[in-house]
C-alpha cells in the first residue's frame, strides 16, 4: 500500500480573513499548506459574492470544491456571518466524498457556534477552545 | 445509417441522389426506451448494394456498419417478367435476410410513364404486380411494399408519391434503428456486467461503448455521445481507485507500463485514430487512454459550445492523471509528467483560443487562468530540474536530463509542424537555453499574474509573484525579487498569516542583505529575531546580525534607527507613588516593564525616555491627573499585538475607547459648570478602516520612519542588560507636569525607538497653590483651612503667620479649632496672627477653622464682591503666600416711587443673591440728610424670611412736611360710553371715549416761567399733548388718536376730550392707555404756531402703533409727534424750529382709569363665533 497522508485542516476565519484557527496534520510541509489555504480565500470570496448576487436568502453554506490542485483538494464553507471554513484534503485521499465533507463542515460550524457562545471568548481572538480542538482532532483521526 | 439495396441497381442509381438528399430533410420524433425523453432527429442514410457477405454475423458489435434497412427496387410491370425472374430474385433476397434474422426490409415498385406507354395491357397487370408482390411477400405487412410513381417527373402526383415513400422509409428506418440500438445497448450492458469476470478487457468494452457514442454523434446527439465517454471515464477512474484500495484487475496491467511518451494532449483531430488503434490493440498507456478520452470529450464539448467546461475538465484531468500515475506506481522519469502537463495545458489553451474570439477569452479568463498558472508552475519546476534557473547555467548532468526529456516528446505532430507557436516548439525552445527559458517563463508568469489580477484573485496573483521572486533570487536578481516579496508580505501581514509572513520575510531579509540595504536588513532581522515561528538558532542568527553591526565601531554619520516594537515591547508602566503626582522635593519613580523579544540577552548602553512639559497643566489640578488616579492607580498596561504576524485581534476589533472624565469649572468662582465624559482617542476610533488596509501593527512591511526628537528633556538609565522576556527599568522623574512621549534604546550603532507611547501617560511633580472658596461679606464666618503636608513633616513649634488686613479682622473671641480635635493656640498681635501647628507626618491633611468677619467697605459701590488680600508665611517655604480671598455681598436693593392721586409711596425691593437664607428684622427706612419726610411703614411683619435667590418688597407712604419735591400735576380720567340706545358696548360698534384731564394744583413759579403763555383774558395756559394708545390691539381709534390740549394753569381746571373708539373684541377689555405729555413749543416758532387741534391729525381709522405707548420712550414720541405735526407742504418752513414733546417725570400725572375695564358684548348677529382657548 502506498504511503497515505491526509492533510486535513479546518480553518476558521474572521471576516477580515484573520485566521482564527489553523491546524494541519502532519506538520511537515505546513508552509505550503498555509499558502494553499490563503490562496483559496480568493475563490471563497469569488463564490460568496457570486452567490450573493443570485440568491440572497436560502443560501447554501457549503461552497463545495473550491479548486483542485495537484496535491490538495480544497473545500469551502461560509456561514451567514461570513465566517469562512476551509478543509484541505490530500488529493490522493479518495475515500472522502462530498457528503462527508459537508457533514464535517456542519459539525465544525456547530462547534464554532458553541465557541462563539462562550461569554469568555472574545470574537476575533484565536480559538483555543478544548472542545473545538477535540472535534477537529476527532475528524482528523476519522479521515486519516 | 446504412441501408442495403437489392434488385434493379440501375434503377436505384438513377434515384439515389434525390433519395439521399431528401431523406434527412424532415425530422422524425424518436421515442426512446428506458423513459428517456423523445427527441426530434434527422435521419441521414447511406445506401450500399446488397451483398450477402456484408450482412452482419451473429454477435457483431459494430453499429456504424450495421444495415438497418434492406430495400428491393424494381420497376417490373410485366407479369411475365415478374413471374419468370423478379419473383425468384426477391425470394432469394428474402431468404438471405431471414437467414440473417433481419426483418427490416421494404420493396419499392417504381412505375414510370414510359413503362405505361410501352405496354398496351397496362391497367390490370400493373396493379396485379403490386398486388402479387404484396400477396407473395408481405403477408399481413402491406406497408412493406411501396409504389413510387413517375419519380423523375415534376408533377404533383410524383411529388406526393415521393413524400409517401420518404415518410415510409423514415418510419421504417427509425423503427429498425431503435430496435437494433436497444439490442446493442442491452448487449453492451451485459458486457459491462461481466467486468468482474476474469478475462474481461476494458479496451474491448471501450470500443463497444464508443461505437454507441459514434452513433449518437452521427445523429448530432452530442450530449448523449458525451455521456458515453463520461461513463467510460468514470468506469476507468473507479478501477484505478479500486487498484489503490488493493483490488487489482488484470487488464490494468497494461496501463501500468512505464511512461515512454509524454507528448501531451492532441486536440486538433476529431478522432485520434493512432491512439484509438493502440487502445483497440490493448497497448495504450494510461496517458494515451486519458489523452484519447479527453480529446473526444473536448471535441464533443466544443460541438456543444461549452469551451469553458473544456478548460475546467482539462485541469481536473491533468491533476487526476498525475495522481493516478502515482497511485498505480507507474514509473516515470523526473520531469516527464511536467512536460506532459505543460504541453497539455498549452494545447488546451490553443484549442480554446481557436474557437473563441479575443473578447470572449478576456471575459472568461477565470476559466483559463488555472491552466496558465499550472503551466507556469510546471515550466518552473522543469527549469529547476534542467539547471536553467541558476546563475551558472546547466551542468552536464542537467543537460543529459534535458536530452532524455526531449526524447520522450517524440516528433512534432504534423498538425502543428507549420505553426510557429506550438506547445511542442515552445517547450523545446524553453529547455534549449537559459535565456529562452527565462523569456518563456516570464511570459507565462506575467500572463498568469495579469489574469489573476483582472479577475480579482489578488492572493493567487501574489503567490505567482512570489514564485517569480524565487526565480529572480535564484538568478541573482534580488532587487526585482524584493518588489514581489514585499507585495506578498503586505497581504500576509494585513490578513494575519504568520507562517507565510515569516517565510516571506526571511526571503526579504536575504534580498536586503544582498542589496546591502543595511537599515532595512537590520529592521527585518530584528523582526525575524523576535519571530516565534523560527527556530531558536535562526532567531539567534538574526539577533547576532544586529549585534555584530552594532558592535562595529565604524564612523557612521548617524546611528541606525529602528522601530522599538520589533525589539522589545513596552508592556507596563508603573508610578511610585501610584498617584503619579508628588510634591516637589519628593521622589517620583517611573518603572517601565519591557518585554524583550530577542532570543538572547542584549546589553543596552542607554535607555532614554523623552518627556514633554505640559504647559496647560502646569501646577494646577488638571483632569488628566484625576483620571490616572482613578482608572489606572499608577499602572498603565500597554496592549500590543504580537510582533510576529499573530492574530492581531486587537487591531481587528479596533482600538479600545479611552474615556476621560472632564469637569469644567467657571474661572471666577470655581463652581462646577459642566461635567462630561470624553473619548480621548476619537481620531483612532473614528478612523475609517478600509478593507484590507494593514492595521497599525508593529510588523509593518517597511520599517516605519521613527525618529527621536532632539533637544527634549529625557529620563535616562545607563547600561542596562535586557534579558529575553520581561525586564523592569526605573527612572526618576524631574519636577513639573510631563507627558511621556518616546522611548529609545541604544545598542552601539543601533537605536531602537518607540516613536510614541500610547496611551499617553502623564505625571506630575508639583507645588500646589492654595485653593479658595468664596465667602460672604458682612458677617462673621468660619473659615476652614486645609493644610496638605505633602512630603514635609510638620514639627512641633511650626506656626502659620497670617497677616491681618483692616477689612477682615480675625475675630479674637473665636477659638481656632482643629477639626474634631483639640484647640490650637493662637497668638494675635496687631499685624499678625500666628497659629501653631501640631506635628503631622507627610502626605496628611490638617484642617482647622478660624472665624473671620469681612466688613463691607462703605462708600464704594460694589456689585458682586471684593477681594481683600492676605499673606501667609509658613516654615517650609521662604516665600509668603499671597491670598486673594473673595467675598460676595449677599443682597441687592432697588427702590421706586409710586403714586395714588396725591399720595406718594416708596417701595424698596431687597433681593438675596447668596445661597443662604436670611431673616429680615426691623425693616426701617430713614432719611439721611434732612427730616423733611414723614414715612409711614406698611410693613406689618417684624421678621421676614428671605430665602436664597428670592426678593422681599417693603412699602412706605411718604408725606412731606412742607414742599413736596414731587407732586401730582394732572389727573387723567377716562370713561367709555356705549353707542346711543345700547346698554353695553358691542364689538365692532363705535363707542365714545371721554377723557377728562384735571389740573390738581396751582402752578409753581418755575412752571409759570418755563413753558406757559398768557392768554388774552390774563389766564396762564400750557399745552399738553395727549395720545390714546392701545397696546393689545383691543381697540381701534376712529379719527384722531392724539391731539393737543390747551390747559389753563389753574387748580381744578378740567379739559374734556371726546374720542371715538371701536372695540375689536368682546369681553372685559382694558381701557386704552392715555398718555399725557408736555408740549414745548419752540420760542422762536411761537408766532407760526398752528391751531393745536388741527395740528396733529390722524384722519384715517388706524390701529395704534404699539411702539407708541412706551411711556419712557420720549424720543420716539417726539419724532412721531413731529412727523404728525409736519405737513408735507410746509416742512421746510418749520424745520428750523420744531416743537418738542417731553414726558412728565414720575408721579406728576396720575391716571384714574389705569387698569380699568369695560364690558364689551359680541355683535348681536355674529355669524362667526370665535373661540379662543388659551
Amino acid at each position: 500500500m502506498l504511503p497515505f497522508t491526509v492533510y486535513f485542516s479546518p480553518d476558521v476565519f474572521f471576516p477580515q480573513n484573520y485566521p482564527l484557527y489553523i491546524r494541519s496534520v502532519p506538520s511537515q510541509n505546513e508552509l505550503k499548506f498555509h499558502y494553499t489555504v490563503h490562496t483559496s480565500l480568493d475563490v471563497v470570496e469569488e463564490k460568496v459574492s457570486a452567490v450573493g448576487k443570485s440568491l440572497a436568502d436560502q443560501r447554501e453554506l457549503y461552497l463545495g470544491l473550491l479548486y483542485p490542485t495537484e496535491d490538495y483538494k480544497v473545500y469551502g464553507y461560509v456561514t451567514n456571518s461570513k465566517v469562512k471554513f476551509v478543509i484541505v484534503v490530500d488529493s490522493s485521499n479518495t475515500s472522502l466524498r462530498d457528503n462527508e465533507i459537508r457533514s464535517m463542515f456542519r459539525k465544525l460550524h456547530n462547534s464554532f457556534t458553541d465557541v462563539m457562545c462562550n461569554p469568555f471568548y472574545n470574537p476575533g481572538d484565536p480559538i483555543l477552545s478544548k472542545a473545538f480542538n477535540g472535534i477537529v482532532s476527532g475528524m482528523m483521526v476519522q479521515t486519516s | 445509417m446504412l441501408n442495403m439495396c437489392a434488385g434493379d441497381q440501375s434503377l436505384f442509381t438513377s434515384l439515389y441522389t434525390s433519395l439521399a438528399q431528401q431523406l434527412p430533410r424532415e425530422p422524425m420524433e424518436w421515442r426512446r426506451t428506458y423513459g428517456r425523453a423523445p427527441k426530434m432527429i434527422h435521419l441521414e442514410a447511406n445506401f450500399v448494394q446488397f451483398k450477402e457477405e456484408l450482412l452482419p454475423k451473429e454477435g457483431n458489435k459494430a453499429l456504424l456498419t450495421f444495415p438497418f434497412l434492406h430495400i428491393y427496387w424494381t420497376d417490373c410491370c410485366d407479369t411475365e417478367t415478374y413471374k419468370s425472374s423478379v419473383k425468384e430474385d426477391m425470394m432469394r433476397w428474402q431468404n438471405t435476410l431471414r437467414s440473417h434474422s433481419s426483418a427490416d426490409w421494404v420493396i419499392i415498385v417504381v412505375e414510370t410513364n414510359d413503362t405505361k406507354k410501352n405496354k398496351k395491357t397496362n391497367i390490370l397487370p400493373r396493379s396485379s404486380i403490386v398486388d402479387k408482390i404484396r400477396s407473395d411477400f408481405c403477408n399481413k405487412q402491406n406497408d412493406r411494399c411501396v409504389v413510387l410513381s413517375d419519380p423523375l417527373k415534376d408533377s404533383s402526383r410524383s411529388l406526393d408519391s415521393w413524400n409517401a415513400l420518404l415518410l415510409k422509409l423514415r418510419t421504417l428506418l427509425l423503427m429498425s434503428f431503435t430496435k437494433n440500438l436497444g439490442r446493442f445497448e442491452d448487449d453492451m450492458r451485459t458486457l459491462r456486467e461481466k467486468r468482474t469476470q476474469p478475462g474481461w478487457s476494458f479496451c474491448e468494452y471501450f470500443m463497444v461503448q464508443e461505437e454507441l457514442a459514434f452513433v449518437f454523434e452521427m445523429l448530432q446527439q452530442f450530449e448523449d455521445a458525451l455521456v458515453q465517454y463520461d461513463e467510460l471515464d468514470a468506469l476507468f477512474t473507479q478501477y484505478v481507485l479500486n487498484f489503490g484500495a488493493g483490488d487489482t484487475a488484470n487488464w490494468l496491467g497494461s496501463f501500468c507500463a512505464p511512461v515512454r511518451n509524454w507528448s501531451g494532449l492532441l486536440l486538433r483531430r476529431p478522432i485520434d485514430m493512432e491512439k484509438r488503434d493502440s487502445i483497440q490493440r490493448g497497448e495504450a498507456s494510461l496517458l494515451d487512454l486519458r489523452s484519447y478520452l479527453f480529446s473526444r470529450q473536448c471535441t464533443l464539448l466544443i460541438f456543444l459550445q461549452r469551451p469553458w467546461e473544456v478548460t475546467q475538465r482539462a485541469l481536473e484531468l491533468l491533476h487526476n492523471c498525475v495522481q493516478e500515475l502515482r497511485l498505480l506506481e507507474v514509473s516515470v522519469i523526473d520531469g516527464a509528467l511536467d512536460c506532459w502537463v505543460f504541453l497539455s495545458c498549452l494545447e488546451v489553451l490553443h484549442r480554446i483560443e481557436g474557437c473563441c474570439d479575443q473578447a470572449q477569452l478576456a471575459a472568461n479568463c477565470s476559466h483559463t487562468v488555472g491552466l496558465w498558472a499550472y503551466a507556469t508552475d510546471k515550466l518552473k519546476s522543469l527549469g529547476e530540474l534542467c539547471g536553467l534557473v541558476s546563475k551558472n547555467g546547466p551542468t552536464s548532468e542537467d543537460l543529459n536530463r534535458t536530452v532524455d526529456l526531449l526524447a520522450g516528446l517524440g516528433d512534432e505532430r504534423p498538425e502543428t509542424i507549420n505553426s510557429l507557436q506550438s506547445p511542442y516548439k515552445k517547450l523545446k525552445e524553453a529547455l534549449s537555453s537559459v535565456e529562452a527559458f527565462e523569456k518563456h517563463y516570464l511570459e507565462l508568469s506575467h500572463a498568469a499574474m495579469e489574469m489573476y489580477q483582472a479577475i480579482g484573485r489578488l492572493r493567487s496573483a501574489r503567490l505567482v509573484g512570489k514564485s517569480l521572486a524565487e526565480f529572480y533570487m535564484a538568478k541573482g536578481d534580488p532587487e526585482r525579487a524584493e518588489t514581489f516579496l514585499q507585495e506578498a508580505l503586505k497581504s500576509y501581514v494585513s490578513e494575519g498569516w504568520s507562517l507565510p509572513v515569516t517565510h516571506t520575510r526571511r526571503q526579504i531579509a536575504e534580498c536586503q542583505k544582498l542589496l546591502g540595504r543595511t537599515e532595512d536588513y537590520l529592521q527585518t532581522s530584528a523582526l525575524l529575531a523576535g519571530d516565534g515561528n523560527l527556530s531558536t538558532e535562526e532567531r539567534k542568527h538574526f539577533c547576532q546580525e544586529i549585534l555584530s553591526f552594532a558592535g562595529k565601531s565604524e564612523n557612521h554619520s548617524h546611528k541606525v534607527t529602528l522601530s522599538m516594537n520589533v525589539f522589545a515591547q513596552l508592556t507596563r508602566l508603573q508610578f511610585h507613588p501610584a498617584t503619579a503626582s508628588v510634591h516637589s522635593g519628593a521622589v517620583l519613580q517611573v518603572e517601565l516593564t519591557l518585554r524583550c523579544l530577542m532570543p538572547v540577552s542584549v546589553r543596552i548602553q542607554q535607555l532614554a525616555a523623552s518627556i514633554h512639559f505640559d504647559i496647560d497643566h502646569g501646577g494646577t489640578h488638571g483632569r488628566s491627573k484625576g483620571t490616572l488616579r482613578r482608572t489606572n492607580r499608577g499602572t498603565v498596561e500597554f496592549k500590543q499585538g504580537n510582533s510576529s504576524a499573530g492574530p492581531a485581534s486587537s487591531a481587528a476589533a479596533g482600538p479600545t475607547l479611552e474615556m476621560d472624565e472632564i469637569q469644567d469649572r467657571s474661572p471666577s468662582d470655581n463652581s462646577l459648570a459642566s461635567v462630561g465624559v470624553v473619548c480621548k482617542n476619537t481620531h483612532l476610533v473614528m478612523r475609517r478602516r478600509e478593507n484590507g488596509s494593514p492595521p497599525e501593527t508593529p510588523n509593518c512591511v517597511s520599517p516605519p520612519t521613527v525618529a527621536m526628537k532632539e533637544g527634549g528633556q529625557m529620563l535616562k538609565v545607563q547600561d542596562v542588560k535586557l534579558e529575553p522576556g520581561n525586564n523592569s527599568i526605573t527612572f526618576t522623574a524631574p519636577p513639573g507636569t510631563y507627558t511621556l512621549r518616546q522611548l529609545c534604546a541604544t545598542v552601539g550603532e543601533v537605536q531602537f525607538v518607540l516613536s510614541h507611547i500610547y496611551p499617553s501617560v502623564r505625571y506630575e511633580v508639583y507645588s500646589q497653590e492654595p485653593q479658595l472658596t468664596p465667602l460672604l461679606a458682612g458677617m462673621p464666618q468660619l473659615v476652614k483651612f486645609t493644610l496638605l503636608t505633602g512630603h514635609y513633616t510638620v514639627k512641633k513649634g511650626d506656626a502659620l503667620q497670617l497677616s491681618n488686613t483692616e477689612t477682615m479682622p480675625i475675630l479674637p473671641s473665636s477659638s481656632c479649632t482643629l477639626v474634631g480635635e483639640s484647640v490650637l493656640s493662637i497668638q494675635s498681635s496687631e499685624k499678625v496672627t500666628s497659629i501653631s501647628l501640631p506635628p503631622t507626618p507627610p502626605y496628611h491633611a490638617l484642617e482647622f477653622q478660624l472665624e473671620v468677619l469681612c466688613l463691607i467697605p462703605s462708600g464704594s459701590f460694589l456689585e458682586y464682591g471684593f477681594c481683600p488680600q492676605m499673606s501667609i508665611d509658613c516654615p517650609w517655604s521662604i516665600y509668603s503666600t499671597l491670598l486673594a480671598l473673595t467675598f460676595y455681598i449677599p443682597f441687592k436693593t432697588k427702590h421706586s416711587l409710586l403714586s395714588s392721586g396725591n399720595r406718594k409711596y416708596i417701595q424698596v425691593c431687597v433681593q438675596n443673591v447668596s445661597d443662604m437664607s436670611f431673616t429680615l428684622a426691623d425693616v426701617k427706612l430713614t432719611e439721611k440728610q434732612h427730616e423733611s419726610l414723614e414715612l409711614q411703614s406698611f410693613n406689618t411683619k417684624t421678621n421676614q424670611l428671605l430665602c436664597s435667590k428670592h426678593s422681599v418688597f417693603c412699602l412706605w407712604e411718604a408725606r412731606w412736611k412742607d414742599d413736596l419735591p414731587v407732586t401730582t400735576l394732572y389727573s387723567v380720567k377716562a370713561e367709555i360710553f356705549p353707542p346711543a340706545g345700547e346698554p353695553h358696548c358691542r364689538s365692532g360698534l363705535v363707542c365714545g371715549l371721554e377723557v377728562s384731564i384735571t389740573r390738581l394744583i396751582e402752578p409753581s413759579d418755575g412752571e409759570m416761567a418755563e413753558d406757559s403763555k398768557t392768554d388774552t383774558d390774563g389766564l396762564k395756559t400750557t399745552k399738553l399733548m395727549y395720545e390714546v394708545a392701545d397696546s393689545s390691539s383691543n381697540w381701534a381709534v376712529c379719527g384722531k388718536s392724539s391731539g393737543m390740549v390747551v390747559m389753563p394753569l389753574k387748580a381744578n381746571a378740567t379739559h374734556k376730550l371726546q374720542i371715538e373708539v371701536m372695540p375689536l373684541f368682546a369681553g372685559h377689555l382694558p381701557f386704552p392707555k392715555i398718555k399725557v405729555l408736555k408740549y414745548l413749543p419752540h420760542n422762536a416758532a411761537a408766532a407760526i404756531q398752528p391751531d393745536p387741534d388741527s395740528c396733529v391729525e390722524n384722519d384715517s381709522l388706524s390701529l395704534l402703533d404699539k411702539t407708541l405707548d412706551d411711556q419712557g420712550d420720549t424720543a420716539s414720541i417726539r419724532s412721531r409727534g413731529s412727523i404728525h405735526s409736519v405737513g408735507s407742504s410746509d416742512q421746510q418752513q418749520r424745520g428750523v424750529a420744531m416743537p418738542r414733546l417731553e414726558a412728565f417725570s414720575q408721579g406728576q400725572v396720575f391716571n384714574n382709569s389705569h387698569s380699568q375695564q369695560v364690558l364689551v358684548l359680541p355683535t348681536a348677529d355674529d355669524h362667526i363665533m370665535e373661540v379662543n382657548a388659551t
